[in-house]
Order: C-alpha cells, then structure tokens, then sequence
C-alpha cells in the first residue's frame, strides 16, 4: 500500500472566499478521501426566533447569507404567510419573483468570476464583476439594498417598482444579455478552461439523486430538480424550462450556471410584461400558529425553510436547509481519485456557500 | 497620498459574517471600485500583508484561526473591522455562538460601519488604515 498523507485545506485559503476546513487524504497525487470540519461560521441564528418578533426576524434571516439574502427572506415570508393564511398581492409576487432573479444573476455572476480566479484568470474574473455591478446598481435602485435588502415583509413587500423604472430594467437587460453571452462564451469556450474542468469532479446522475444534490450541481448531472417549477411566488404564471446538462463534470455545472444566467433575464422580461396593478402588501393580523416547511430555489439549489408557531409572536421553533450543506456529500464523493491541484476547481464548481451551510 | 512608502497589501479573512461583507471587500478590488490602482492587492499570505481585513464577528471556533493569522503578520500592521457584525457583533450579537465584536481578542484601529458596508466605505476604512499603518511604521522607525 502506499503511503498515505492528510493535508489540511482551509479554513483560510486563496481561493475560499469563506472559511472551510477539509482534510484531503492523499495518496501521492490523488485524492482518496475528503473530511470536511464545519463550525467556523456558526452563529446560531435560528435560536434568535425566541428574542425576535416574528416580523422582525426578517432582518435576521436575510443575514443567513449575504448572497442569497433577497431569497431567504421570500422564503421565511412565505412560510408565515402560509402559517397565517395570509393572501399576498399578486403585484407583490411579481416584485419578489423579479428580486429572485436579480440575486440569482448577482450570484451566478459572483461565482463564476470566482470561479475564473480559483483558475488563475483574472481578467475574467474582472470582467464577470464588471457585470454584475450593473446588476447590482438596478438592486439598490429597485429593492433598496445592494447584498442585503430588506425589500420581502411578512403581507407583502416594503418599496414598489414604478413603471419608469420597469421599463428602465427592461432597457437593461438586453445589455446584460450581450455583456453576459461575451463573458460566458469566453469561459467556456476556452481551451485551457475545458482542459481543467471537463471530466473532473464528475458526479453521475444516479450518484447524484442518491446523495441528494440540489441546484446547479445536481442539474449539471441531469437530475431535473428546479423548485421554480413548483410554482411558488409568480413562478408558476411564468412560462420557463429548467436548465439541464448530462456530463456531470466541472465543465457542466458551470454551464447550467452560465446558461441560468440567460434563464434568468428571460423570466424577469416575462415578470415586467406580465405584473399587474395594485397594492404590494396585506395588512398583517394576528400571530402565526401552526407549522410549515416552505421551499424555495436558490441560486445554489433547493433551500427548505420550516418554521412552527403556537399563537405568540414569538415563533417556537425555526430551522434552515441550505443547498450548500445538501452538496457537501456529493462535493466529497466528486473529490474522490482526483489530482490535488484540481480540489480548488471541484470546490468552486458546486459554489459552496459556508455561512448559509453553518447558519 | 504622497506618503506610500509601500504598496499597503490586504489580507482578508471571513470570521462568521453572513457574507454580505464579504463580497463587498471583493467588490472594491473589481473595475468598479478598484483599489488595485492604488497597489492595494488582496493577498492569501498573511506574511505579506500589512493590512488584516476581518468581516464577522469571532466565535470559539475561529479564534484561533484570527489570532494566528494575525501573529504571522509582520510589524507593523493594522486591523480594520468591516461591518457592524466585527464592530459589536451586530444583529447576532445574541446568537449562542458570537461571542462580540473583534476587539475582544485583537486591537482594531479602524472600525467601518454598515450592514453591509458599502464599498465606498471599505475603501474610506483602507484609507484611514494605511495612515495609521505609516505611523506605526514611523514610531518603529524611531525607536529602531
Ligand atoms: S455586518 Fe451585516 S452584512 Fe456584514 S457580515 Fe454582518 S450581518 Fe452580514
């Protein structure tokens, strides 16, 4: 047998934006084993349900992570809204609907710059971040914020869009298009790029729904899972196929990001052609009683948000499935007989996200 | 700013931020705002910086982790909390697992406000760090 060494990847490192330890065992080159430690981002937020008012909490949910904020606080919102039967404007579920898909672009923009960095391309990564402060700017305009909003409230949503700047958004998004078609087809079609990310990391689609990979990292095995298509918000008045590849590899989860990117410009144009009239919130009676699980789709894939209340404000109990901690098996079973030199391209392509994982 | 002696270079670590804080450090090194015209340049090696960015709060477990990165910087250098979440600890203040703003294991020169901080902000703290930093540099100078 060969001799086999660990070696400690993380928590601080180059190409993690966040801090997360593995422990890489090796065998010369390869990798036979991955341990992941998790713990340094825990803050233990879903405990704060008893000091927070559940209207409130919103505030705090939103800081589960600074990426995804805009969708964790839909999700919380929705849950409640459920618990307490509350009816949401339908011009409310547009404005969330268009919010989604804003973070969704600001995420996969973020990550597959990152992404080209970890490869050593930084003009890329440049380029990528270039983009997406556009999308940030149209944020900040509409929603209020430009990682962290505040925009979703339990009944609706806090800052109307008017039409003006509607159609300015919408004058927008074809410069997004063609700024966002250069840069994707730069990555992918780049010789170097293909060289380190086809055939790594490679998850089969059986490996894939048995370890129960969500979001881009089980699309890019094939496995057709979009809670979009389940309709929540004004997902289901919206008309759209979810993105698919079959390889499996590095290669195939950034291109169903890439492609996501152009999904995500096409929903929002359908948002602003379709939203109707009328008021953005309900008024908000009572406390909520009862239980649900609500769940919603993530840049990063599914995240299941279960909250249960007893009639007081203050909510009993509240947890969180991120998407993150559902891929960390398939991320250890993908680094598995690869060399070491490819486990910071593996990590990056399931676009981990620790302080969602760790809460 | 005549007086860079040095192109002042910045280590960044995440300590339980939720992110938001993150990515807007990143977001200042990109075309947008690019502090790299300056010289200052992110580096993973905390051998080479002077400047030590922390966004998040310090829990038991990283600690350490901030401690050690710190002791690895060579004198003189400085600490910016980024974030209302490395000042005080901000809305987690009253998680289980935070246990307060960043000062309570290292000595912050230079607090940066919001939630999340904007970019303009980042680069004010920066800023105000690399003149702390020529300070330092100046009073270790003299005393030799
Ligand atoms: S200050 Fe706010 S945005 Fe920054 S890390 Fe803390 S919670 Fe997140």
């Amino acid at each position: 047998m060969q001799k086999r060494i660990v070696i400690p990847f993380g928590p601080q490192h180059p190409v993690l934006p966040e801090p997360i330890h593995l422990d890489l065992v090796l065998e010369d080159e390869r990798v036979v084993d991955a341990i992941p430690s998790i713990g340094y981002l825990h803050r233990g937020l879903e405990k704060l349900v008893d000091k927070r008012e559940f209207p409130e909490y919103v505030y705090v949910i939103e800081r589960t992570c600074g990426i995804c904020s805009f969708i964790h606080g839909l999700s919380y919102c929705q849950a409640v809204e459920e618990m307490m039967k509350i009816e949401v404007p339908e011009r409310a579920l547009f404005l969330r609907t268009i919010g989604s898909e804003y973070s969704r672009l600001h995420s996969h923009l973020l990550t597959l710059g990152c992404l080209a960095d970890g490869m050593g391309f930084e003009n890329l990564f440049m380029g990528f971040w270039r983009v997406r402060e556009r999308v940030l700017n149209r944020m900040e305009e509409s929603l209020g914020g430009r990682v962290i909003q505040g925009t979703c409230k339990v009944g609706g949503v806090r800052k109307d869009m008017d039409g003006e700047m509607l159609e300015r958004m919408k004058a927008e998004l074809d410069v997004l298009d063609k700024e966002m078609k250069e840069m994707t087809g730069v990555l992918l079609r780049d010789d170097a790029v293909k060289y380190r990310m086809k055939g790594i990391g490679v998850l089969p689609k059986k490996d894939a729904f048995e370890l129960g990979a969500v979001g881009p990292t089980g699309r890019g095995s094939g496995v057709r899972i979009d809670l979009r298509e389940r309709g929540y918000a004004a997902y289901g008045k919206i008309g759209f196929e979810p993105v698919l590849e079959t390889a499996g590899d590095c290669y195939a989860r950034t291109a169903v990001r890439c492609r996501e990117l152009l999904l995500s410009t096409r929903i929002i144009r359908q948002c602003i052609g379709k939203i109707p009239d009328g008021p953005i919130e309900t008024k908000v009676t009572g406390n909520p009683n009862g239980e649900y699980a609500s769940r919603v789709e993530q840049p990063r894939g599914e995240a299941v948000h279960y909250a249960k209340g007893d009639g007081g404000r203050y909510l009993k109990r509240f947890r969180i499935r991120t998407p993150t901690f559902a891929n960390i098996p398939s991320l250890v079973h993908m680094l598995k007989g690869y060399e070491l030199a490819d486990v910071p391209v593996i990590i990056m392509s399931i676009d981990p996200c620790i302080s969602c994982t760790e809460r | 700013m005549s007086y860079f002696k040095k192109s002042p270079w910045i280590i960044h670590y995440d300590g339980s931020s939720c992110n938001g804080c993150d990515i807007e450090v990143l977001a200042c090194l990109t075309p947008m705002y690019d502090v790299e015209r300056f010289g200052i340049v992110n580096t993973g090696n905390p051998k080479h910086a002077d400047i030590f960015v922390i966004t998040g709060s310090v829990n038991e477990q990283n600690i350490e982790v901030v401690k050690n990165i710190y002791h690895q910087m060579p004198n003189p250098k400085v600490v910016v909390a980024v974030g209302i979440c490395a000042t005080s600890g901000g809305v987690f203040r009253e998680c289980y697992n935070v246990m307060g703003g960043v000062d309570k294991v290292l000595p912050v020169d230079v607090y940066v406000p919001g939630c999340a901080a904007r970019p303009e902000a980042i680069i004010d703290g920066i800023v105000k760090a690399i003149g702390i930093l020529e300070k330092k540099r100046k009073e270790m100078d003299e005393k030799g």
